[in-house]
């Protein structure tokens, strides 16, 4: 497997090129070249994952772990080292299928949405660059080396959001998306110190000894990393960045804040799951709360939202809290009893990625054709846009959990997975998906029946995009119909084993009957012209309303910490305290030595008669000295 | 001859050059025949100190050499290189190569400019090959004292105030130092200058607790550590650009090289007494530093508080006392020596084209200046340790040698250090959205042009470095542990 090299040297090739010489080619050579490159690096990927689930199994029916590349890239110790390098395993291959593809349909995708955009080769630089980064992430042999693509994903993603730099609140918005993502990123360094340190280690399976040894600080690195995992999957509270990340352009969304990077922190605890089940399942369990208190939180913010990104942003938080949940729920390593979760949670991760990327191509498709966000400036575009319209239908009816499309089939094993945990959190998160089919058929028939703005549809026609924006979505969404009859138990499951899917009936039947009925209550909300019951809702309860499309006031709470205590209550007074005490002490020193100048200076008058004086009275003053003594 | 001599010879010959040259041509001539010479002498040197390593040379020192200069005294001028000396060297062509390209067109009174330039840099590179006391301390005088003129006659602004505080600062500083060095000698029985000789001898337990924070704070104000940094914002505001490239680029570095050089290896019992007390204070400054520079508006004060907080980490790692931490020191070094310099560098490109440096006055100059821009978001990367650029592999290499040391206290001024990642963050990403990106408010700077070519060579140079130590650091990071690991086994013994 020597080849997979090249799933990182192209799109870092691709980069290096298009951002040294991008700016004097043509817009569409600067695309090809990204394009190609990734279309190679598509069928690399494939191609891998083919030879990697068709080869042999080891004696114990799991996958074996392939390391084709690894070198020593920066030494600190005989035992800790950085290195640089490509693990090939179930989930790392699986990883390479969905941003290979997802990334693909985008560089795609993106010629028809950026046509004639200034700076067009600098955004397939950018693209180039992120997939790199990604990529390397989850190939990574290491802890470390995942760090390093962490951040570097984090600056593709900060230079993509403020790629249209000369609008504020793109500026705002990559700036807030990286320094809070830095933050988490903090936890996850200090927890990558504390596991290299009492792990002796940078590798994901630390030694037994050492396992013995220092055990008992694993559940504080693990949590600590889960902390940077937070960030980048944007759990609450750390969540604020992604909503206001949609002002990057829209296939940027659909790749990195949908599909790819904001599942990197699903991915950091499906690859430490080992520690986690075996030394830190209650911290485990933690990231089921966060991941369902999440899942709830965005969901009800999802409900009053009116930017058709932000609605989408926040049903991403929200599917990503599953994703967090059903890693949380798991209990062994055995998917038979108590480590369903694990395969649910990829498995999720896998479906998701391909539907969340086809709505976010279909809402650029439907901002393209009328110029906004706002759900005000649409209404009725099923008889426009004919192609956006199905596909659409299709990403709606799989994330609401219908049968046969793919979002059915992992939410139901996540589903099965909590009940399997308790019955408690089973029921939280079949409530959860009710609310997710709830606002994403509010956000269907808002987008394509209901209400029609006749006004500025007749000023400026919508039309269906062309087809190079339109074939990923066809694409997509033939995936979407598709992957949930994939064995996914298969390739992937806790202890590597193959498992076979199997949906328990009775969880089955509650989570269609609850979506079905989600579905029915959004149609007739709001899938007529007048919408009496919503907005009798929305002004019977305003306050709840007003909180919710506020998003329930957290941005004001992050606005009050970075604003009032960073700058006025900590650097304010410190870079005062440096300018006007420790500087002026400084001064006051200087002014001593001066003063002290100035009152000696008369000493030295230059007239003989008071250097006489002086001369004398210490004569004197000595002589009567000696006699006294 | 020595080859080391050579980094004094050089400099001393573009000093009679440029006395003989008789128009800017032949002064800019002289000096880039000479630095590019000092360039070339500097790869070389690594080149043959790593084969020689690689054939297996084993003493602490290489291409040592010693001539007798007062023999009463026992003074020597006596040099010798290990890895940490190589890349300062290195670090110092660079700067002093890149540095020339970026005043190209400095006027008035160029010829006088570039003289003291070129003996500030004869200090500079004096410092790193000497291996004896006296001589050292007489080279870092020598790289002192044309700062007060180069800042006092070129600079701008306070010029007359910020030279006078420097210096005045600077040489307290050496006071202490002359002192302590002066206690070294006597208390390693009065012998020897020579630092390989001196480690050998013990100095007494009580001598090291005195002379110990006299050296380390004598170093430790050209460190720019915690209270005693304030220089550094005024000085640096109003440098010209070459000097506060130097200065903060390589002139700092004296500092930590110093510190780790002279106070701690040869007083480790010294170090042991007083490490955690100027632990704290380098803790402060890495903090303290990066919260003051988020709130400022001169473009030049909020890199010179950043300096104080990565000088800091510097320090900071060095008292760590393990063998990562302190390979993680000289590579911070390296790296903010390289990023600073292409900081001030284009600082000094937008001032002179702006006439400004407040980031209140200043924005949209990524459509105005695109190669200027592009080239101050790089150096904000590297500067906030972006993987792939230099700083990121200090800062692990610093944090990761930090992590090493396991009782409580080192461990919480480890994690209080960290937090400095994020408010580096803060700060760099502040200017970069105030001053590059937006629309461009002041009609004024729409009619600005881009880089020059002599810009543009010094800026290309130094991302080239900084991109390279970031991509491929196991060379260096290999060269220093190397060397750092006799002076380190001093310290834990």
């Amino acid at each position: 497997m020597d080849y997979t090299i090249l799933i990182l040297a192209l799109p870092l090739l691709s980069f290096l090129v298009l951002a040294l010489a991008g700016m004097k080619m043509p817009h569409r050579v600067a695309g090809a070249i990204g394009t190609l490159s990734l279309g190679a690096v598509a069928v690399l990927s494939y191609l891998t994952a083919f030879s990697y689930f068709t080869a042999e199994r080891t004696a114990e029916g799991t996958y074996p772990t392939l390391t084709p590349w690894n070198i020593d890239w920066l030494p600190f110790t005989q035992q800790l080292h950085i290195d640089m390098g490509i693990m090939l395993d179930p989930i790392s291959v699986m990883m390479l299928i969905v941003i290979s593809t997802v990334s693909l349909m985008v560089h795609i995708y993106s010629f028809g949405y950026m046509k004639g955009e200034k700076g067009f080769q600098r955004y397939y630089a950018f693209l180039s660059l992120f997939t790199f980064s990604m990529l390397g992430l989850v190939v990574a042999t290491n802890i470390f080396q995942m760090y390093v693509f962490w951040e570097l994903v984090g600056v593709s993603s900060y230079l993509l959001i403020g790629f249209y730099y000369t609008k504020p609140e793109a500026i705002l918005a990559s700036k807030k998306a990286f320094i809070v993502t830095r933050f988490a990123d903090l936890g996850f360094l200090i927890g990558i110190l504390i596991y290299g340190y009492y792990m002796q280690t940078f590798t994901f399976t630390p030694s037994e000894e050492q396992l013995m040894k220092a055990g008992m600080v694993l559940p504080w690195a693990l949590g600590l990393m889960f902390v940077g995992g937070a960030g980048k999957s944007a759990m609450f509270p750390l969540h604020i960045w992604l909503p206001d990340a949609m002002e990057g352009p829209t296939p940027v969304s659909a790749l990195i804040h949908a599909a790819t990077m904001v599942v990197a922190g699903v991915y950091l605890v499906a690859r430490m799951f080992p520690l986690f089940i075996g030394f830190a399942p209650s911290v485990l369990h933690w990231v089921a709360y966060i991941g369902a208190f999440t899942a709830f939180y965005a969901a009800s913010v999802a409900c009053a939202q009116s930017d058709i990104k932000r609605v989408l942003a926040f049903s991403t938080i929200s599917q990503i809290g599953f994703m967090m949940v059903a890693l949380g729920v798991c209990t062994s390593m055995n998917p038979h009893e108590g480590g369903l979760g694990y395969m649910a949670g990829m498995f999720h991760l896998f479906t998701h990625a391909m539907f969340k990327a086809l709505l976010f191509l279909g809402a650029g498709c439907i901002i393209h054709a009328v110029h906004s966000n706002e759900m005000e400036t649409m209404g009725g575009l099923h008889k426009y846009m004919p192609i956006t319209h199905i596909t659409f239908l299709i990403a709606c009816l799989a994330i609401a959990g219908i049968p046969p499309f793919s979002g059915f089939f992992s939410k139901d094993e996540i589903l099965t997975a909590c009940f399997q945990f308790s019955p408690v959190i089973g029921w939280v998160m079949t409530i959860i998906a009710g609310m997710t089919a709830f606002y994403m058929f509010r956000l269907y028939y808002c987008i394509f029946w209901g209400k029609e703005n006749k006004e500025l549809h007749a000023a400026h026609v919508p039309h269906e995009s062309p087809l190079n924006m339109t074939f990923p979505l066809m694409f997509l969404a033939a995936v979407t119909l598709i992957a949930g009859f994939i064995p996914f138990g298969h390739f992937v499951s806790a202890n590597g084993e193959s498992y076979d899917i199997h949906l328990d009936i009775q969880v089955a039947a509650t989570s269609i009957v609850v979506a079905l009925i989600a579905i029915g209550l959004a149609t007739w909300m709001y899938a007529r012209e007048k919408q009496p019951v919503a907005e009798m809702l929305a002004r019977r309860y305003s306050g709840l309303h007003r909180a919710a499309y506020k998003r329930f006031y957290m941005d004001e709470v992050w606005m009050f910490v970075t604003k009032r205590i960073i700058f006025r209550c900590i650097s304010t007074p410190l870079a005062w305290f440096d300018r006007h005490v420790i500087d002026q002490f400084m001064n006051f020193m200087a002014w001593c030595t001066q003063a002290f100048g100035v009152t000696v200076q008369p000493a030295q008058s230059g007239r003989i008669q008071t250097y006489t004086m002086w001369f004398l009275g210490g004569i004197i003053l000595l002589t009567l000295v000696l006699l006294l003594f | 001859m020595n080859l080391l001599s050579l980094f004094v010879l050089i400099p001393l010959l573009m000093l009679l050059g440029l006395w003989i040259a008789r128009n800017v041509n032949q002064v800019r001539g002289v000096m880039v025949a000479g630095s590019s010479l000092l360039l070339i002498l500097a790869a070389y040197l690594t080149v043959s100190y790593i084969g020689l390593r690689q054939a297996g040379a084993t003493e602490e020192m290489l291409f040592t050499d010693s001539i007798s200069w007062y023999a009463p005294l026992h003074i020597c001028y006596s040099v010798g290189v290990d890895g940490i000396s190589v890349v300062m060297l290195l670090l110092s062509a660079i700067i002093v190569f890149t540095g020339t390209f970026a005043s190209w067109k400095l006027k008035p009174l160029t010829k006088e400019y570039f003289l003291w330039f070129t003996l500030l840099s004869t200090g500079v590179f004096g410092f790193f090959i000497s291996t004896d006391l006296f001589t050292m301390f007489m080279f870092y005088e020598v790289a002192l004292i044309p700062m007060y003129l180069l800042i006092g006659v070129w600079g701008s602004g306070r010029k007359e105030y910020a030279a006078m505080k420097l210096t005045l600062m600077l040489m307290g500083g050496s006071a202490f130092l002359l002192i302590g060095i002066l206690g070294i000698y006597y208390g390693a029985g009065g012998e020897t200058m020579n630092i390989l000789e001196i480690v050998q001898q013990k100095i007494p337990t009580e001598m090291q607790r005195i002379f110990f924070p006299m050296v380390f704070l004598g170093f430790g104000v050209l460190g720019a550590l915690f209270p005693f940094h304030t220089w550094s914002p005024d000085g640096h505001a109003s440098a010209p650009t070459a000097v506060s490239m130097l200065h903060a680029g390589v002139l700092m570095k004296l500092g930590g090289y110093g510190c780790f050089r002279i106070a701690m290896y040869l007083m480790p019992t010294g170090a042991a007494i007083w490490g955690d007390f100027f632990l704290v204070l380098t803790t402060i400054s890495v903090v303290y530093g990066a919260f003051s520079a988020v709130v400022q508006t001169d473009l030049k004060y909020i890199n010179a508080y950043s300096s104080v907080s990565h000088c800091g980490l510097v320090l900071f790692a060095l008292l760590m006392m393990t063998r990562v931490s302190a390979t993680g020191a000289i590579l911070q070094m390296l790296s903010h020596g390289l990023m600073t310099a292409l900081f001030f560098a284009l600082i000094g490109m937008i001032y002179g084209r702006t006439h400004t440096r407040d980031i209140r006055q200043l924005s949209g100059l990524m459509k105005i200046m695109p190669f200027l821009a592009v080239g101050y978001v790089i150096a904000g990367l590297a500067n906030l340790g972006l993987p792939g650029l230099s700083g990121f592999v200090a800062e692990m290499t610093v944090f990761v040698g930090s992590f090493q040391n396991p009782d409580l206290f080192h461990r919480t001024c480890t994690i209080i250090a960290t937090t400095s990642i994020v408010i580096t963050a803060v700060y760099i990403l502040r200017v970069v959205g105030k001053i590059l990106y937006g629309t461009c408010q002041n009609p004024e700077h729409l009619k600005l042009t881009d880089a020059t070519w002599d810009e543009r060579f010094a800026v290309i140079c130094l991302i080239i470095a900084v991109a390279e130590l970031g991509l491929a650091p196991y060379w260096v990071s290999h060269l220093i542990s190397g060397s750092v690991e006799p002076i380190i086994s001093q310290l834990i013994h």
